[in-house]
């Protein structure tokens, strides 16, 4: 099972990167018309919960693929490619075309300028990226408990499967123990190799971005977004087929069925889909205060008046950066199911409290608040803040007249991420959600769990209302864009 | 008024002032001219408060300034590359220090339209800044830090990021302010033009220290020594003594001549040429002729008195 969980995270993450490459070296060199809407769109699937995800691929597979190794890596990529796509595709238009330029001039050919400039450029984004997609299908848990079927779990998913199937505590703890040990390692290199990618980073001055003008670079640049689109778009399209699918014809008879009670759950479906709404709206607003106090803390507040030579910051961030990073690999069942056992007996007995749910759904959703403001903050030039105090605004006045307004919009964003993400969240939420408020992603596991046509086509009803619920916030949250820096 | 004593700072171990003293008169403008790395922004850094300086003290107006935070020590500093504020308009960046200090919103408006029309920028109070051109941006920049009527004005390097057309035009706009609004300022440069044309005084720093303060006149007559003439331009220096390249002539030969030439650049009005003397010795002239020797020419060379200071 550990040797599953890694060679598969291997697999997923070489199958994600040679799936994203044509769609980064696309978005990263040329400009075209639609270029911000693919940017949004590729994300959505990331942001998608991925119960929905492992929903849409057994919609598309015929029966007999429907639970395998390959299923899984096909949906990691499903999942994964918008890391891939972001990180390298913008570190792709943040490379000075000048370089190459001066690499032609040289005498370099196309290939040869890729070989000698482009690629060693581009390997540390390719390798953050690479640490973080094989981080997310480390600790893949929807999509393998759903895909997986009886022979294929991973750590995460035997963790679920001990805990909840077979009630052994102790086992899911040594495995979670072993989780963590592993994802602290993958972590640290993730950092590392991040550090590296900030330090690198060519801010061009010259747009690097061009229209494609030879028949060929369109035809690239049509052929690879087409590709992906065909890719990202075939489950999501089955996906609604199949929630419309009944009795051999099609109808809303599933959709009409969410607003009745059902055995399935102890709550009718739609009230899901409030609870839903309700917990992540809560989750945010704990994940943007928190996570952003955090990023506060993580970026060092370098310019710090009085401080030493800027740029800088104390040593302790930087260990500071790994732990608020951890979370992001550390796994969600983990997280559930740690507050399930801590929160059981009294004193501390807060399980069923109201508010457990949105509070475990923050803590998954704060290392991408952090991921998102601190770079923000980063790039705020710490002789603005001097220029502030110069001018006479005391330190409290500088945090709201420079710091905050220039973070506002990274704020924004990250809440609209922390939103799509407590929407989605389901490792944890699974373990806290009382049976009577369950959660979107929570009753799509049950629907699932359930024979009968009626109750697979809910499922996928309810993914399809999941899925756009979330699509709409990924939307409106890509309105108030980032102007530089963060991945997502 | 403005007293810097025996500044010294290092980072992590490596001095970036070493007792550096500095003295600046009331509406005295005094530029600090020095090679890159000899600690000037350094020494500007610690006086306006956002350096600690590990040893050493400020005073302004006799009083210690230590453990005065930067907002309430009443100094402004234009920063070598601007640093406005990218999220706020022309006015925005210019009201800035006036709103800190309570004024009311209408003296804000009207001191600020005050102000840009003192840089020459009436009118561009809604402008984004980032749509300045450089040495827009630079005006605003000035207007900013003159805005809440600072006790001493800092300039680092204000005009290193511009062409140098526009440079020149700036520097007499500069002179001209500084006159006019008597400030009393401390402005930064590494390029002698600059620190001249601007300078009450000259204060020449050297390796963490001010080596030598003067009016421009007494510098380039007296230089302290031969690194410093050299800083200046003045090549000719010898052991004892420098000659200075304006008062070296050189003359075509009739006879056998002293030395030959071996190079002769145009930089502008003058021609500056060097000569291999026969003794083995090298020597810089400054002709301002239109007809001058060429390369491989013969000449000799006759040197003014007047020209030549013995160092100390």
């Amino acid at each position: 099972m550990v040797w599953f969980t890694v060679w598969q995270a291997l697999g997923s993450t070489i199958l994600t990167i040679t799936i994203a490459l044509p769609a980064a070296y696309v978005l990263g060199r040329y400009r075209f018309r639609g270029r911000n809407l693919v940017e949004a769109l590729v994300v959505v699937p990331f942001v998608l919960p991925t119960i929905v995800v492992a929903l849409a691929f057994l919609a598309i597979l015929p029966t007999h693929l429907e639970r395998g190794w390959a299923p899984i890596l096909i949906a990691h990529g499903f999942f994964n490619v918008a890391v891939v796509i972001r990180i390298v595709g913008t570190f792709w238009a943040s490379l000075d075309p000048r370089v190459g330029e001066a690499a032609a001039t040289l005498g370099a050919g196309p290939w040869t300028r890729f070989r000698e400039i482009t690629a060693p450029l581009l390997a540390p984004a390719l390798a953050a990226a690479a640490a973080i997609v094989f981080l997310f299908s480390f600790t893949s848990f929807g999509i393998v408990l759903v895909l997986g079927g009886p022979r294929y779990a991973t750590i995460e998913a035997e963790i679920y499967n001990q805990a909840v199937r077979l009630f052994d505590l102790r086992a899911a703890a040594v495995l979670s123990l072993v989780q963590l040990a592993c994802v602290v390692a993958a972590v640290w290199v993730a950092t590392r190799l991040e550090r590296r990618l900030t330090t690198t980073r060519w801010r061009s001055e010259h747009d690097a971005l061009r229209r494609p003008r030879t028949g060929r670079e369109k035809l690239v640049v049509v052929a690879s977004l087409g590709s992906l689109a065909l890719f990202l778009g075939l489950p999501v399209a089955v996906l609604v087929e199949r929630s419309l699918a009944i009795g051999g014809g099609h109808g809303i008879d599933a959709y009409e069925a969410l607003a009745r009670p059902t055995s399935v759950l102890l709550a009718s479906p739609w009230e899901a889909v409030v609870n839903s709404i309700v917990y992540a709206a809560a989750a945010t607003a704990i994940a943007v205060v928190v996570g952003g106090l955090a990023a506060f803390a993580v970026a060092g507040r370098s310019g710090r008046v009085q401080g030493s030579d800027p740029g800088t910051g104390p040593k302790g961030t930087r260990a500071l950066d790994t732990l608020v990073l951890l979370p992001l690999g550390a796994s969600a069942v983990m997280l559930g199911l740690g507050f399930l056992i801590a929160f059981d007996e009294a004193p501390l007995y807060f399980r069923a409290a109201p508010w457990i749910v949105p509070v475990a759904q923050a803590l998954v959703a704060i290392p991408f608040v952090v991921r998102i403001v601190a770079p923000t903050l980063r790039s705020i030039d710490p002789r603005q803040r001097e220029a502030a105090a110069l001018l006479g605004a005391t330190p409290g006045r500088v945090l709201r007249e420079i710091d905050l307004p220039i973070v506002s919009r990274g704020l924004a964003v990250a809440a609209g991420f922390a939103f799509a993400i407590s929407l989605g969240e389901f490792g944890a939420t699974v373990f806290l959600a009382r049976p009577d408020r369950p959660t979107l992603p929570v009753a799509v596991f049950r629907f699932l769990g359930r024979p009968g046509e009626l109750n697979a086509a809910q499922a996928y009803a309810l993914a399809v209302v999941l899925m756009a619920v979330t699509v709409v916030s990924v939307l409106l949250v890509d309105r108030i864009r980032i102007r530089r820096g963060g991945w997502f | 008024m403005l007293q810097a004593e025996e500044l010294a700072v290092r980072f992590d171990g490596t001095p970036a002032l070493e007792g550096a003293t500095l003295d600046v008169g009331a509406g005295e403008v005094v530029t600090v001219l020095g090679p890159s790395g000899s600690g000037k922004t350094t020494l500007l850094r610690v006086i306006a408060g956002l350096q600690l300086p590990d040893a050493g003290r400020v005073l302004l107006d006799g009083s210690d300034l230590a453990g005065v935070p930067p907002h309430r020590r009443g100094i402004g500093l234009v920063f070598q590359d601007h640093a406005l504020f990218p999220h706020r308009d022309v006015l925005g960046n210019v009201a800035f220090g006036l709103r800190m200090r309570g004024d009311p919103p209408d003296a804000v408006a009207r001191r600020v339209g005050e102000l840009l029309e003192l840089v020459g920028l009436a009118g561009l109070e809604q402008r984004s800044v980032g749509t300045l051109s450089g040495g827009e941006q630079q005006r605003v920049a000035l207007a900013r830090a003159l805005a809440p009527e600072p006790r001493v004005l800092l300039l680092d390097e204000p005009l290193g990021s511009l062409d140098r057309r526009l440079r020149d035009r700036l520097l007499d706009d500069l002179a001209h302010l500084f006159d006019e609004l008597g400030l009393t300022a401390v402005y930064v440069t590494h390029d002698q033009t600059e620190a001249f044309t601007l300078g009450d005084r000259v204060a020449v720093m050297r390796d963490g220290r001010v080596v030598q303060v003067a009016t421009p006149d007494e510098l380039w007559a007296r230089p302290l020594d031969a690194d410093v003439a050299r800083f200046l331009g003045i090549a000719n220096v010898r052991a004892d003594e420098l000659v200075r390249p304006e008062a070296v002539r050189v003359l075509r030969t009739h006879g056998r001549g002293m030395g030959v030439i071996e190079r002769a650049v145009r930089t502008g009005p003058v021609v500056r040429i060097r000569v291999r003397l026969d003794d083995g010795g090298m020597l810089e002239a400054v002709a301002a002729t239109i007809d001058h020797p060429s390369p491989g020419d013969r000449v000799d060379v006759d040197i003014d008195p007047e020209g030549i200071v013995r160092l100390r």
